[in-house]
């Protein structure tokens, strides 16, 4: 650990931009999962636990599409589409029916539409690990020590993209207003004559599409298997309960913040804690969090 | 529809219970035929290696039947596999193999895929005396638990990358270099058979004194790498070492390539499985990969011939397959122990069945196969292939056979 360090500060400084490089480019596919999580569970108070599969999901379709010779940013759209055509699809035979009842059973649901989709990934697909090759360059910088792949920046870009699109969508268009509004209240947006049951079909849609947008980067920057939902589940309840609910800045500075930490954490500590520093990150914030409230007294809203 | 009355039910129950306590526990010899027993990962995340050692044990049972079968007290028998799927989870495994066992009334088991599966099932075969012959388990702990019933016809999984070092060695050597003045970078993902292949690695590097400067552990849904490869590019090792299933094998190729590391030597397992040459083919350049088996060898039997030909023949008896895995070699390999040690003890009775496995002493197209007391196969050494420009795995019998430093090609 110390020597890492030494390599860190010391041997090669020139390091740090390629971890800070890393962790911005993990962050963002990160933070795009998160937002997806944080729309769902604030909207509709249903904690998607089959999230994580969602993007494995996204990104297998881009893999069968990409065996067809559609390049992944092209399938981007396409996947988008087939995504929020199952979302629509799960929400009107499932989701519909738990999203009255206790939060148990809308758990236990989506762990089991989780478990599903893994078996069904892993009939289709198979259990080998697959990975896309989007024949993009890498840059080398600063000597050849610092590695640039287009492949990330292009995420980079796509996850700014949708964010920009995903803002302007919930604040200006009729139906982002009508979400705004049952996630605040839900009866008197009923009231006022808003069709909710529309709302939350589009709502976890919406979330299918921009996991499956995840998917598409996954596909391209690490690699496809069936079961490795779980890992961007975990990350994005992490992200999406340190940084709240309703909160598109706060989710994506905590993406950002989460994939530098993983970053170095795995860099100094060694990679086996890579994903155990997503869950100190929670614990960290929870205290934090719960040592202000109880100084000052403040209303949850 | 109306439900059945209490009484049906318990008049239903009783009987079949009586009939299948009353059925007699005596499936291992039907007839003229040897039913062997087999829990197999049809499903689930060992599928495709589960699939490939079912086809290696069929392949290797029709040959034999074919040949005339198996000869016991004067009578040709013919071998017959029972399969259950065990979905790739041990817990199941373990109660496939009770249940093969206790209710099919087995007597002589194939194993199941891999170290974990297998793990779960050796103490139920050892409780009930029943020899199990396995051929794709490999974690070095198989061997350690005083197990007298189980036997591997693989190397153990400690010898997977020892090679890489000795050949690093002798590059250090030849170029006019001390052994000890080479520096090792290793990640293996954190699982017994992984970390064995670690133990093995460690035991080597210390033999010439080299350094380890990197040993990372990988975490078991492991896709990204980065972090670890980042130190690698930074402190430029001799030697990347890297074990973690096939996934382990497909990150690792993928941020090699996107990194365009030039480590002189880059040593790993999986390969083949993971299709590095087709999917990175300019960092896969020089890669060297373990491997139990390779087709080239020239060790023989009567039963299949040579390596090749075994290798031809599985071919035209499964077209699907391009390159054939070594995993369905062993499998067969496995079989043809349980026929001679049915020759060599010349009956059915488990107790010298067992003692006639622990004497096999043969040579098969897999390699020569003799147990250590332990039971696992002591005579079969591994092997090293050298991934090429073109994709092709070359066999690396001497340390001149080897490409050094790897030339990858970004």
């Amino acid at each position: 650990m110390l020597f890492n360090l030494q390599i860190l500060f010391d041997i090669a400084p020139i390091t740090n931009i390629q971890l800070i490089l890393d962790g911005i480019f993990i962050g963002a596919v990160l933070a795009l999962g998160a937002y997806g999580l944080a729309l769902v569970w604030g909207v509709m108070n249903v904690k998607n636990l089959a999230q994580g599969d969602f993007i494995i999901l996204g990104g297998y379709i881009a893999f069968a599409l990409a065996r067809e010779g559609v390049h992944p940013v092209m399938a981007l759209p396409i996947v988008m589409v087939l995504m929020a055509m199952l979302g629509w699809m799960v929400y009107v035979f499932m989701i519909r029916r738990v999203i009255e009842q206790d939060m148990f059973t809308s758990l236990l649901a989506t762990f089991g539409l989780s478990l599903l989709l893994q078996q069904v990934m892993n009939l289709i697909f198979g259990p080998e690990v697959q990975v896309i090759d989007s024949h993009l360059p890498n840059y080398q910088l600063f000597n050849d020590s610092v590695t640039l792949p287009v492949v990330k920046l292009l995420s980079l870009g796509m996850v700014a993209v949708l964010a920009v699109l995903i803002v302007l969508f919930m604040r200006k268009s009729r139906m982002g207003q009508a979400i705004r509004a049952t996630a605040q209240d839900e009866r008197a947006a009923r009231v006022l004559g808003i069709n909710t049951d529309r709302i939350y079909a589009f709502t976890f849609a919406l979330n299918a599409a921009i996991c499956g947008a995840a998917g598409v980067m996954v596909s391209m920057i690490w690699v496809l298997q069936p079961f490795y939902g779980i890992s961007y589940s975990l990350r994005s309840f992490a992200i999406v309960t340190a940084a709240g609910l309703g909160n598109l800045p706060g989710v994506i500075s905590t993406g950002f913040g989460l994939g530098l930490i993983e970053q170095y954490t795995g860099f100094i500590l060694g990679a086996e804690y890579q994903v155990a520093s997503a869950v100190v990150m929670l614990l960290l914030v929870l205290v934090y969090r719960q040592r202000r409230a109880k100084r000052k007294r403040q209303v949850v809203r | 529809m109306k439900s059945f009355s209490f009484k049906t039910i318990s008049a239903i129950a009783t009987l079949s219970a009586s009939l299948a306590l009353s059925a007699p526990a005596l499936a291992k010899v039907e007839g003229d035929t040897i039913i062997l027993g087999a829990a197999i990962s049809l499903t689930g995340k060992y599928s495709t290696n589960g699939l490939h050692t079912q086809r290696g044990y069929d392949f290797a049972v029709d040959r034999i039947n074919d040949l005339g079968g198996v000869k016991v007290g004067g009578k040709s028998y013919k071998l017959s596999v029972k399969y259950y799927d065990d979905e790739s989870t041990p817990a199941r495994a373990a109660q496939l193999a009770e249940r093969l066992i206790q209710q099919d009334g087995v007597e002589y088991m194939l194993g199941p895929y891999g170290s974990g599966l297998t793990k779960a099932m050796a103490p139920v075969s050892e409780k009930f005396g029943v020899p199990m012959i396995e051929a794709e388990g490999a974690s070095r702990s198989l061997f350690t638990q005083g197990y007298k019933y189980l036997f591997a016809v693989l190397s153990t999984s400690e010898q997977y990358l020892a090679p890489v070092v000795e050949l690093a060695a002798a590059k250090a050597k030849a170029a006019g270099k001390e052994p000890s003045s080479v520096t090792i970078a290793m990640a293996f993902e954190n699982d017994p058979f992984s970390l064995d292949v670690r133990e093995g690695i460690v035991d080597t590097a210390k033999k010439y004194n080299m350094r380890i400067v990197i040993d990372d552990k990988l975490p078991a849904d492991l896709s990204d790498m980065s972090a670890t490869l980042t130190k690698v590019k930074a402190i430029k090792p001799d030697v990347l070492i890297v074990s973690g299933h096939s996934k382990g094998a497909a990150t690792a190729a993928r941020q090699i390539d996107e990194m365009t590391l030039q480590v002189p030597i880059v040593g790993m397992t999986h390969c083949e499985a993971a299709k590095v040459q087709e999917k990175f083919p300019a960092a896969a350049n020089g890669f060297l990969c373990a491997t139990q088996w390779v087709e080239s060898s020239p060790k023989k039997d009567k039963y299949f011939g040579n390596a090749s030909d075994w290798n031809a023949g599985f071919k035209k008896a499964y077209p699907e397959y391009t390159s054939v895995p070594y995993q369905s070699a062993q499998a067969s390999a496995a079989v043809l122990v349980w026929k001679e040690a049915f020759e060599a003890a010349n009956s059915f009775d488990k107790k010298q069945l067992r003692d006639a496995i622990a004497a096999t002493d043969m040579e098969t197209f897999y390699g020569h196969i003799r147990f250590s007391e332990f039971g696992n196969n002591i005579a079969k050494p591994m092997f090293m292939r050298q991934i090429d420009g073109d994709g092709n795995y070359n066999a690396i019998i001497t340390p001149d056979d080897m490409v050094w430093p790897r030339k990858a090609q970004y």
